[in-house]
């Protein structure tokens, strides 16, 4: 070796057979295939087109929010004020709607408001240097807590039938793909295309990996965190805007929960929960070993309770596999 | 060939996926299958209607009862449960539902693929079902609420309710009632004072009731039209050392509330019987699905033992009167649900 020769840096890592079996997505891939061969056998009514199609109706509007939650959660931030989120922008949609307002307006409400109490969530973070966990674990008692006192005993129920045909609706008469499938489907390869090809996406990266050292490197830590909750709250409101259309049926316990359920879809898809690493195909790829384990037990009526201990194992035991192995692999 | 890969599949996957897999019985194709949807599984009401369900099948011969419901009291968790009955094509659906306007488009979906949909205890708008049947008579049930609140309390004192959620079809309506009966001119010196809601959640139910004390210090009497909450009301009234002071009231099951009976914060509350409820859901949505009744409005029912149900307006239909209960007969009715 000359000391003249240069340091190199890869631009990305050499192709390894093992090692590309090894990631954590072609376990998914693996869990996945099992997750359906296993709902196939025991229920002769899984593997139908429009039985499937009915079915992502029950979990798009999370999966879309757990785009955004993954870039978060990516930079080590957190947001665990969405489905409360929806709750206010769902709020805000009902009570315009009584007003008399159109379909367009209820949508960019519904998109300005989710959008509006992300820039909250951000600002107290990042202006104010509060750890997220702890500002929206507020902000989610302070939205549900809006929408419980606005709302009282009552239910908001008075939608155009443009919002709720769109919920409930298909891209296409005749065609078994929901609307809010299909946006999902559309999200998620915009969210995969910004995180994994653009500058934006190595930059979210390197806050997950060093907030310092990214820092240091030019990095807006802090705008770019700041942007990324408003963008979850963005989805929140999108979320918002399609679960009212589809329920038609606005109530202060509206998406109760389901920020564990999205947070789950998350650490799933091995996105870090101490951030710098995970992929947008392994969200998807957990999202729908999520939504279909979740349906084919449903089809053979095991209860929801006994599917809630399913999918809390299955969690435990595939973040527990990855470390595992690689103690092992380090003791030989 | 299939057997086999079957098995080395479910092998692969570990032994709790595969004593599921096993446990699963293979639905009959001649059988009718009824399922019977409640609010949220891990209620004892429910559990109780499961019960009657069961009998009405048993009786009926050609029935497998699916007895099912979400682990939320939430209306998407509630779709998604119907969602995954439609895709089984099941025969006939029973449904107390969670929320009266969110589950009409999926029940709607339902009565389009042939599914006899009717609902129970908690109505569904009259677009999502083909009748609904309520366990009572509203205005009885409310009258009934005050009216026993009324004889502990001698007509005289302050009182409040604890109801489930805000947005609780059946809590509301009773609710409404009770407030016409009070109206009436010898319940002018008993008070309503406040009207909170513990979301059938029985901690969030206890803390509701702690509330209540604190913020009324004349309280005497709490009726709660709900089966979970006026048992954390109770304990709560007991763990407050109120018992002599405050009295709770309302609707629960025997077999929850014979502790507060006994411990004397409950003097009297009232229920329908769940099983009969369960029974008559189940007989109701056979008799429809089989073509026997047409669950029209002004037609009516034959829901076996319970005898002729008639369907009034909107399709909706009154099984029975409420029962009392007290110290006299808790302990035998405790055993049965």
């Amino acid at each position: 070796m000359s000391d003249t020769q240069r340091y190199h840096v890869l631009d990305r890592a050499p192709f390894n057979l093992a090692s590309y079996l090894l990631r954590w997505e072609s376990i998914l891939v693996m869990l996945l295939v099992a997750v359906i061969i296993i709902n196939t056998a025991i229920s002769p009514y899984f593997l139908d087109i429009y039985n499937l199609s009915d079915a992502t109706f029950n979990f798009s509007e999370k999966a879309i929010i757990a785009l955004a939650m993954a870039l978060l959660i990516i930079t080590r931030e957190i947001d665990l004020s969405v489905a409360a989120n929806i709750a206010v922008c769902s709020l805000v949609m009902g009570l315009l709607s009584q007003m008399g307002y159109g379909t367009p307006i209820l949508v960019m409400a519904g998109l300005a408001v989710g959008a509006t109490a992300g820039a909250a969530n951000g600002a107290l973070v990042t202006k104010f240097r509060l750890p997220s966990i702890v500002v929206t674990i507020g902000t989610m008692s302070l939205f549900r807590g809006i929408a419980q006192v606005v709302l009282g005993d009552q239910a908001l129920t008075k939608y155009p039938s443009a919002l709720t045909s769109f919920g409930q609706g298909y891209i296409w008469p005749g065609v078994p793909i929901p609307n809010s499938f299909a946006l999902f489907l559309i999200l998620a390869c915009m969210f995969g295309f910004v995180l994994h090809r653009t500058v934006i996406g190595r930059q979210i990266f390197a806050i997950g990996h060093n907030p310092t050292a990214a820092r240091f490197s030019g990095i807006k830590v802090e705008k770019t965190r700041f942007w990324l909750f408003v963008l979850t709250g963005l989805m929140a409101g999108l979320a918002a805007v399609l679960l009212t259309g589809r329920i038609g049926s606005t109530r202060p316990n509206i998406a109760l929960g389901w920020e564990l359920e999205i947070v789950t879809m998350v650490i799933l898809g091995g996105i870090s929960i101490a951030g710098g690493t995970g992929t947008i195909l392994g969200l998807v790829l957990s999202v729908f070993i999520l939504g279909l384990t979740i349906f084919g037990l449903s089809l053979v009526n095991i209860p929801g309770i006994e599917i809630a201990i399913l999918i809390g194992l299955l969690l435990i035991i595939s973040i527990a596999i990855p470390i595992m192995t690689a103690k092992w692999r380090g003791r030989t | 060939m299939k057997h086999i890969s079957r098995r080395s599949v479910l092998t692969l996957m570990g032994a709790s996926a595969a004593s599921m897999a096993v446990a699963t019985p293979v639905f009959a194709a001649d059988k009718v299958r009824i399922a019977l949807v409640v609010k949220a599984l891990g209620i004892g009401f429910f559990d109780a209607c499961r019960d009657g369900g069961m009998e009405a099948a048993k009786e009926l011969g050609n029935i497998d009862l699916i007895y099912t419901g979400p682990t939320k009291t939430t209306a998407e968790e509630q779709i998604a449960v119907i969602d995954s009955l439609i895709a089984q094509k099941v025969d006939a659906i029973a449904i107390s539902a969670n929320d009266q306007d969110a589950l009409v488009p999926v029940c709607k979906k339902a009565m389009e693929r042939g599914i006899k949909v009717i609902s129970f205890d908690s109505g569904v708008g009259k677009d999502g079902r083909i009748m609904h049947l309520n366990p009572s008579n509203n205005a009885l049930i409310g009258s009934k609420c005050v009216q026993m609140m009324a004889k502990t309390l001698k007509n005289e004192g302050e009182v409040a309710i604890l109801s489930a959620t805000a947005q609780a079809t059946n809590q509301n309506i009773w609710i409404e009632e009770m407030k016409k009966e009070w109206a009436k001119p010898e319940y002018a010196k008993m008070k309503l004072v406040s009207t909170v809601y513990g979301d059938d959640q029985a901690d969030k139910s206890y803390r509701e009731t702690q509330g209540l004390l604190k913020a009324n210090p004349n309280l005497k009497g709490i009726i709660a039209p709900t089966s979970v909450g006026i048992v954390a009301a109770a304990k709560a009234v007991v763990d407050a050392g109120l018992v002599g002071k405050v009295f709770v009231s309302g609707l629960g099951l025997p077999s929850e509330m014979k502790g507060a009976v006994l411990a004397g914060a409950t003097d009297t509350f009232a229920i329908w019987n769940p099983i009969d409820l369960g029974y008559s859901a189940v007989m109701i949505a056979a008799m429809i699905q089989s073509g026997k009744a047409t669950g029209a409005p002004g037609t009516s029912v034959m829901a076996g033992r319970m005898g002729e149900i008639k369907i009034g307006d909107d399709g909706q239909a009154a099984m029975a009167d409420p029962f009392t209960f007290d110290k006299s007969n808790i302990e035998q009715f405790a055993k049965i649900f």
